[in-house]
This record gives structure tokens, sequence and C-alpha cells, in this order.
């Protein structure tokens, strides 16, 4: 088989490979949001790019080894030949210039990409914040003043921008359709942006191992249609006998599995900021129901990014309590 | 009395457990009856388990890594028959609770007790015979390593007949890996496993740093050093540079979860974080501690049976050394996703993938290490080209991982398993299974069967493939590691596939034990009986089969980095020195192995809060470490006339054998 036959049948299969996956859904190489649209176009250039080193390499590797094999009394051998010049700056320059240039792309997409960043997009972002606690997945919308369980419902054509927690061990919040994944983390809230393009339904769920109910730890994410009928949904949860009080929200926090969907009618204000702000306490015991003193914060340093509720936050819990 | 241990530690109601110790059981039953029977009880005492020579070390070394590979990829099987099963909502025959320690355990097992173990004793065994040297510098040290080892490996299996392992993954991240969250006793089995065998791997860093630098043969410049040694030395400057950090993070860890500190606590100014960074900070550097060695061993096969020198040893030399500085600098990348700045997120995205340009380098050089050569398909060579093929793929999945922005949807998830058992797997191990049979002949006198080595290559590289690119496919599906079930059917065929994979690869494994006995039963046709079966280039082969114990009568002289080559082709080789010199020899020490067994239980107390037996067993090791400090009976003078007759029957079958 020449060379060119046997490149040929690599790219035969790695377009039909791609083919097949694409044709499964729900991945990331299916994606239907734009975040999601810009990494699977990211994977596919950063792979076809070092493909241009590494399909020569395996082929040159097979076609070296049966060349050059011992019953081959035709072709050429020198044992002492163990050094070129002009081979070794060949070897050296080739990894660096695609290096040079996966790098490039590596330190525009990283800040493109970067989940801290509102999405170039003219939508105003709904807000929304993530728990993830042992093992189940609370959505807080805090300007609609609801709250869910395993499930987030979002409008299609508009960023939402998540500010993420946890209440116990650390958890990584990934919705593989719609792009990034982030990790939430107690007493440290990360943040995230994300958008679909696409009205439909979506699996979200955690993507770090957090003990026993991790794998049950999932949610769906529904995108709907339009702004109206994210409303009306909204109005459907307002109806919702349950409210998200500190004592609902203590029960919450017991371990269990594979919860069912539940929906909040109200949610208890400020209480994104207190579950951040528990382990930030004297002694980190006091109970959420007690508001108690709150204790000056420790000094971050300001490039940290895993901010603590700003100033007027804790206002506002203050406020709460009166 | 006892601590925290009772009764209710012991895994009576788990039947899998229960039916493993029982096989465990008869096995080592059987074992016991064996040697009681020949008599070879006090062989064992003073020819190994006190051996302080670095050829027998390197052997119990690698039988320590074969045996935790078996118990390994027993998890390794019992999770893939897992996952094809629990599909569709299945819930599979192995619940979390189960099916969680045994993720941990396979991770902990397979890189600090298969591969660490596997990497050392070939180490071991090849490196001081490279450079010319009798013994390593620091013979004792050598022999309690071993035996810190063999603690860590104990504590991980005691674990399963004795409370329970780590439920946490590998990489025991707080605040799941703290008391609040782990009360039980796995994650304290698993920190002490890791911390006593990673001061014995410490104190084999600074004990190898020490032999290539003060004990080369006499003309053995640094740059003349044997590429394996010198893989072996990056892979050490590593060590040394990085377990003392697992140990300070364990160390912390420990405090936290004993006497109520918070370095890595949610609450009291704790930060998890911290844990993280430390972690990866050895844990990045180990993979390459992994792989150079590997690296190491593909140069010294694929130069041998190409019939050629290593094309551009030098950059081979800077290529390594290069991969060690920048693997110190690029830990951040096994969490892109934990929120930092896009600055630090691309700095770290951007050293990750510098790293490709060293490690490319060193394949264009095996390629032309191949080029004008006289490439000879024996095992040895066929496990080096399946990881040049595999081994690029596993690279380029790597540099993908590497790019943030890809990162943020496959971190996590089955493409990164794939990844790293595709250079783990197919870059390291690869590489120990070539080296076991390249150097099999030279450290047991015989050489392994070809047709069975060759059939266990062949289901290995096919299993390897199908066992784990369904994994890449079932990444990009989104698929997240450590699920126990799973509810989707897109996955499905791909769970089976892997599965199969798995079996394969286990007809690979079966082939090597198959081998390893076809290999014995024919030893005397297999027979090396010159020292150097494959014409080496290097000083090892200019040794018997098995090395003579003192490896070298007389200092050899060096002067070219293929000294053994260069040596046959001068006429120097083979020749008999006027007279012998006594030559000075360390004696054999039990030190190392009550040492080794005294923190055994030390550990053992440490989990179960027994502390009397803490501070009995702590008092023990450093009463036993100060008497051997304190002993003056330790090395001897092989005298002239030995040495002679040793040197006669080598030199008389190397010249029978020339002349036929």
């Amino acid at each position: 088989m020449t060379d060119k036959k046997v490149s040929r049948v690599i790219t035969g299969l790695l377009i039909s490979g791609a083919a097949l996956l694409s044709g499964c859904s729900g991945g990331v190489l299916d994606p239907k949001g734009q975040v999601g649209v810009d990494e699977k176009n990211l994977i596919l250039i950063a792979t076809g790019l070092m493909l241009l080193v590494v399909i020569p390499v395996i082929v040159m590797t097979l076609v070296f080894a049966w060349k050059y094999r011992a019953s081959n009394s035709e072709a050429e051998y020198d044992p002492k030949w163990s050094h070129s010049g002009k081979i070794e700056l060949v070897v050296w320059t080739i990894p660096i210039i695609i290096v040079v240039i996966l790098g490039t792309i590596t330190w525009a997409t990283t800040h493109s990409l970067d989940p801290y960043q509102p999405l170039d997009h003219d939508s105003e972002p709904l807000q929304v914040e993530v728990v993830s606690l042992n093992w189940k997945w609370l959505f807080i919308y805090p300007e609609q003043n609801i709250a869910t369980v395993n499930e987030l419902v979002i409008p299609a054509h508009r960023q939402v921008a998540f500010k993420l927690t946890s209440e116990s061990v650390m958890n990584s919040f990934f919705i593989p359709q719609l792009g990034s994944q982030i990790y939430t983390m107690a007493a440290m809230a990360t943040r995230l942006h994300l958008i679909a393009d696409e009205p439909g339904s979506y699996d979200g769920f955690s993507a770090n191992y957090s003990g026993e109910g991790f794998s049950e730890m999932k949610f769906k994410t529904i995108a709907m249609a339009d702004e109206q009928s994210f409303d009306d949904w909204v109005a459907r949860v307002k109806e919702a006998d349950a409210a998200l009080t500190g004592s609902v929200y203590q029960q919450l926090t017991e371990p269990s599995e594979a919860d069912p969907v539940a929906y909040y009618s109200s949610v208890k204000p400020g209480l994104f900021d207190d579950i951040v702000m528990k382990y930030m306490r004297h002694h980190g015991h006091t109970p959420l129901t007690d508001q108690g003193d709150m204790q000056p914060m420790p000094a971050m340093p300001a490039e940290h990014r895993h901010e603590m509720p700003a100033h007027d936050d804790a206002e506002f819990m203050h406020e709460a309590e009166e | 009395m006892f601590g925290k241990l009772t009764l209710d530690a012991l895994p009576l109601h788990v039947p899998i457990v229960m039916g493993t110790l029982a096989v465990v059981a008869v096995l080592g039953l059987a074992l016991v009856i064996a040697i009681t029977k020949y008599g070879k009880w006090g062989y064992l005492w003073r020819e190994w388990i006190t051996s302080v020579d670095h050829k027998r070390l390197g052997v119990m070394y690698i039988i320590l890594a074969q045996v935790m590979m078996l118990r390994g990829f027993a998890d390794a099987i019992m999770m893939r028959t897992q996952l094809a099963v629990a599909t569709n909502g299945a819930e599979g025959y192995l619940p979390p609770e189960h099916y969680d320690q045994i993720f941990t355990a396979h991770g902990v097992i397979m890189i600090i007790f298969m591969a660490m173990p596997f990497m050392i004793g070939l180490m071991n065994i090849v490196l001081p015979l490279q450079i010319g040297a009798r013994d390593v510098a620091f013979p004792f040290l050598n022999n309690l390593s071993f035996w810190l080892a063999v603690a860590g490996a104990l504590l991980v299996n005691i674990s399963l007949a004795v409370g329970e392992f780590a439920k946490t993954g590998w990489v025991a991240y707080p605040p799941l890996s703290g008391i609040n969250y782990s009360p039980g006793s796995g994650v304290d089995y698993y920190i002490w496993a890791l911390q006593i065998s990673g001061i014995g791997t410490t104190l084999t860093g600074v004990n190898f740093i020490a032999t290539v630098l003060k004990m080369r043969a006499p003309g053995m410049k640094l740059m003349q050093m044997p590429i394996f040694t010198w893989a072996c030395t990056w892979a050490n400057i590593l060590i040394v540079a990085s377990f003392p950090i697992l140990t300070g993070a364990l160390a912390m860890l420990t405090l936290d979860r004993y006497l109520g500190f918070h370095f890595f606590t949610n609450d009291l100014g704790g930060n998890a974080m911290m844990y993280i960074n430390l972690f990866w900070a050895w844990g990045h550097p180990e993979v390459y501690i992994l792989v150079l060695p590997a690296f190491g061993i593909f140069s010294e096969v694929i130069s041998t049976f190409s019939g050629k020198r290593l094309f551009g040893y030098t950059s081979m030399v800077v290529a390594s050394g290069a991969i060690s500085i920048l693997g110190f600098i690029v830990w951040l990348h096994h969490f892109f996703t934990m929120g930092s700045s896009a600055d630090v997120n691309a700095f770290f995205g951007v050293t990750t993938m510098i790293i490709a340009v060293p490690t490319g380098v060193k394949l264009f050089n095996w390629l032309f290490t191949m080029y004008k050569g006289r490439v000879q398909f024996k095992p040895p060579v066929l496990w080096t080209l399946g990881f040049m093929v595999t081994f690029t793929i596993g690279g380029m999945t790597g540099v993908l991982l590497s790019v943030p922005g890809a990162d943020y949807v496959l971190h996590n998830s089955l493409f990164l398993i794939a990844h790293f058992h595709n250079t783990i797997l197919g870059g390291a191990v690869f590489g120990y299974m070539a080296g076991f049979a390249y150097w099999f002949p030279k450290a047991m006198g015989y050489k392994l069967d070809e047709k069975w080595g060759k059939r266990a290559f062949w289901f290995w590289q096919i299993g390897f493939y199908v066992a784990f690119m369904p994994l890449y496919v079932l990444g990009f599906l989104g698929m997240t590691r450590r699920m126990n079930h799973t509810d989707n059917p897109d996955w499905n065929m791909w769970l089976y596939i892997a599965c199969a994979g798995a079996f394969i690869i286990g007809l690979g494994v079966v082939s090597q034990l198959i081998q390893l006995y076809v290999s014995y039963r024919d030893r005397e046709k297999n027979r090396d009986v010159t020292g150097d079966p494959w014409n080496g280039h290097t000083l090892e082969w200019s040794t018997m089969s098995p090395p003579q114990f003192y490896n070298f009568a007389k200092d050899p002289v060096v002067s070219d980095i293929d000294a053994f080559t260069d040596m046959k082709e001068k006429g120097t080789a083979y020749q008999r020195p006027e007279k012998y010199e006594p030559i000075h020899m360390p004696c054999n020490t039990g030190a190392g192995f009550i040492m080794g067994m005294l923190l055994t239980v030390f550990g053992f107390a440490f989990v179960w809060h027994i502390w009397w037996l803490v501070v009995i067993t702590l008092l023990g090791t450093i009463a036993t470490f100060i008497k051997r400090c304190y002993d003056t009976d330790v090395d001897y003078y092989v005298q002239p006339d030995e040495i002679e007759n040793i040197e006669n029957a080598h030199l008389a079958a190397v010249q029978s054998t020339l002349k036929a």
C-alpha cells in the first residue's frame, strides 16, 4: 500500500468516525448553544491541526519499521548513522510551529470562552443561583423569587448568568450540550455563562464525583421556546405549595438520592449568600435559621475570583432579618 | 484496647470480598506449605528478604508489581462488567458502597503499587549495571525502600479484609476525603499506604541520584551515560522534587482527620483548593516519573534491535530534561474548571502543550533510529512499535485536553479516562513490558518464550483499542467518570464494546502468565549462556546472565555512549585481567524488612486508632534503625580466587559460543 493510499484510508476512517459521532445526539459534539458550538469548533480545529503531525508519525512508524525489517537485505544499513543536523532541525521545528499556532488559538479562546464573562449577546442575562447538595441540585431564581430542585428551566435565546456554590463537597455543574462546566465549592461562589439557542430538553449532571449518590445527581435543563412560555412556567411555580424557607432548606441538606423535581413558590431572601457564608462565620457552626452576628470577612487577595457576596448583599441579608 | 477496630470491620456480608479472601487464603496457605515442605525459608531469608543486591531487589519489585497488576486488573474487570450490566437504569451487581472503593483501589494500585514498583524494579536491575557500578550508593537504603513499598501494598490489601478502602477516587479530594464526609477507615488506609510507600520512593530517588553522580565507571562522562540511565535520572530528580509535596499534603490531610485541623475543611478558613493544587503539584510530575524511564527503555530496545546507534542521543537527553522541567509548571491543567482567570488557564494550557515539542522530538528520534537499521520484530520491538502508534494518539488527545476551551466540556469525562490510559498504559506500561522482555534474560539467565510473548502483545494491543477507543466516544457523548450505573441508550453499545476490550486484555494477561510458565519449563533450551543475547550496546550485557553478584570483576573503562559495542569493536571485551583484586561488598541485613513490617502494623494501628500499638511500632522502627546505624559488621571482601572461578566460567562460556 502506498503512503497516499494509507493516508486516504485513515482520512476515510476519521470522517466516518466523526459522522458516527455527530449522528449520536446529546453529547458535546451536538451542541445547542453558542458556548457549546464554539467549543465543538475549537475541538475540531485543534484536532485537525494536530493530525497534520500525528498521521505522518504513525504512517512513518509503520513504513520505517517495515522497510528496514531485518529480513529486507535490500534496504540500506548504516549502523553508525546517528546524527543529522538537518533532520534534528526539522523535528524540533515542526512541533514548535504547530504548538505556536495552537498556543495562539488557546490564548485567544481561553479568553473568549472565559466562563466568568457575559456572552456577546444582546439579551439581558437571566440570573440563576445554583447550589449542589448531597446529592441533588438546587436552582434559585433571585429575580423571580422561586426555586426548583433537579430541574432547570430557562428561556431559549437568552443568556443565563449562573452563580454557583456547594453546600457540602465539590461537584461540577455540567450541561454538555450547552457547553462549559464549572466546579461548585463550599464557601465560594463561581460563575458561568451559558445560552440555549434552541428550545429543548438537555441532560445536566455533576461531572465531579461526590460520593455515594453521585450517579443519580442529574437534572433536566428545559429551554423554553420563548419568554412568554418561560413566564408562564414561573407563574406555575409561584403557585406551588411549598416555599423554600430556612428550615425547608435545612431538610434539603440531608443526604438523599434520585430526588424528584420540586418547585418552591418563594425563597428565603439572601439564601444563596447565606449558604456561601455559613462556613465563614465564627466557628462555622451557626445554623442557617439563626442569622447571628456577621463576622468580618477574612481579607481575600484581589485576584481571587472565588468571590464572597458583595457588600450590598450582606446588607440585604440584614434587611431580611428585620 | 483495639481502638475503633471491632468485628463489624470484617466484610462478612459482602460475598465477593469474602470469596476473594478465601481464594487468597488458600493460595497463601499453599505457598507457605510449599516453602516449608521444600525447606526454603532459610534460603528466602538469606538470599532474598535480607538481600541488599540491587538485582535481587529489582526482581522482588517486579514480582510485587505483577501481583498488584493482577489485583488492579481484577478491579478493572469488575468495573467494566458492572458498567456493561448496569445500563438503562439497572443497578448492576456492585452497589456504590463497593464500586466506589474499587475505582479508588484500581487507581491507587495501578499507579503506586503496579507502575511504580515495575519502573523502580527495572531501574534497580539495570541502572547500576549500565554505569558499571557494583551496587547502588546506599544498598541498605535500597532494601528499606523496597520493604516500605511492600508495607504500603500490604495496607491496601489489608483494607479489603478489615474495614474498607477509600471511596473518594484515587485523588482523595477534600472535603469529600475529610472526616465529615468520609468518617470510615478507608481514607486512613489510603493515607498511610501512600505515605509509607511514598517515603520509600523518595529514598529511592535520593539513592539513585547519588549512584549516577558518584558511582559511574571510570571514563563515563554524564553525557555518555546510557539513555535509559539518563531517563531514570530525570525521573529520580522528579521524584526527589515532587514526592515531598505528596508527603506534606497527606500529612496535612492526616492532621485534619485525626486532630481536627482545618487545612482543607470547608469551615474555619480551610481550603480544599489548596489540597488539589498540592496533589497535582506531585501528581503531574508523577506521570512523567512513570513515563520517562519507559521512554528510556524504548530508546534502548529500538537501538539494540535495529542493530544501530540511537539517533540524536543529545536531543533525547535534552528532551527528557525539558519534559521534566516543564512537567513541574503544568499542574493546574487538572482543574481548569475551578474558575481560575483566563490568563491563568491560558498560561497553564500553553505550558502543557509545549511538552508536546520535546515528546514529538523523541518520537522522531526513534523513527530515525530505525531508519537505515535492521529491525528485528522481537516482542520488545512489538511493544515499542505498538507504543509509538498508540502513544501518538494519546499525546494528541492530551494536547487537546490542554486547551482550556476544549477541557471545559471534556474534563472528568470518559474522554479523559481514555486519554490517560492511552498514555500511561500505551506509554509507561508498554515500556515496562518491553523492558521486561528485553532484560528478562539478564535478570533470570534465560530468555522469555517469543511465541507467547507475541500473543500477549497482540491481545494487549488489540484489547487496548477495543477497551479504550469507546471511552473517547463516550466522553464526547457526555458520559462522566466514576458513574456507578447509567441510563442512556446511546451509551450502551460503547460500554459493551469497552467491556469486551477489557476481556481481550485479560487474554493478554493470561498469555503472559503462560509465557512465564513455558519459559521456565524450557529454561535450559532458552538459556542465555554468554550474557549478551541481543548483541547489546551497553555494559549490562558484558556481565553474565544472571550477573555475578559483584557485577564487575574489574571496573570497566568507558570511552563511548555504547560502551559495550565499543569494547566489542576494539576487541577489549571479555578480556582476562592479569590478576583479580578483592571486591568490597555490603552484607545483607534484616533491618529493612523488620522496619517495613513494623511500619505496616504502625499504619494499621493508626487507621484503627490503636494508640499503644502506634507507639510501640514507631519506637520499634526507630530502634531498629538506630541499631542498624551502629552495626559495624556491614561489609566484607570477595576473595580473588572466588572471583577467578566465576570469571573463568563466564569467559569459557563466551569463548565456546563465539567459536561455535
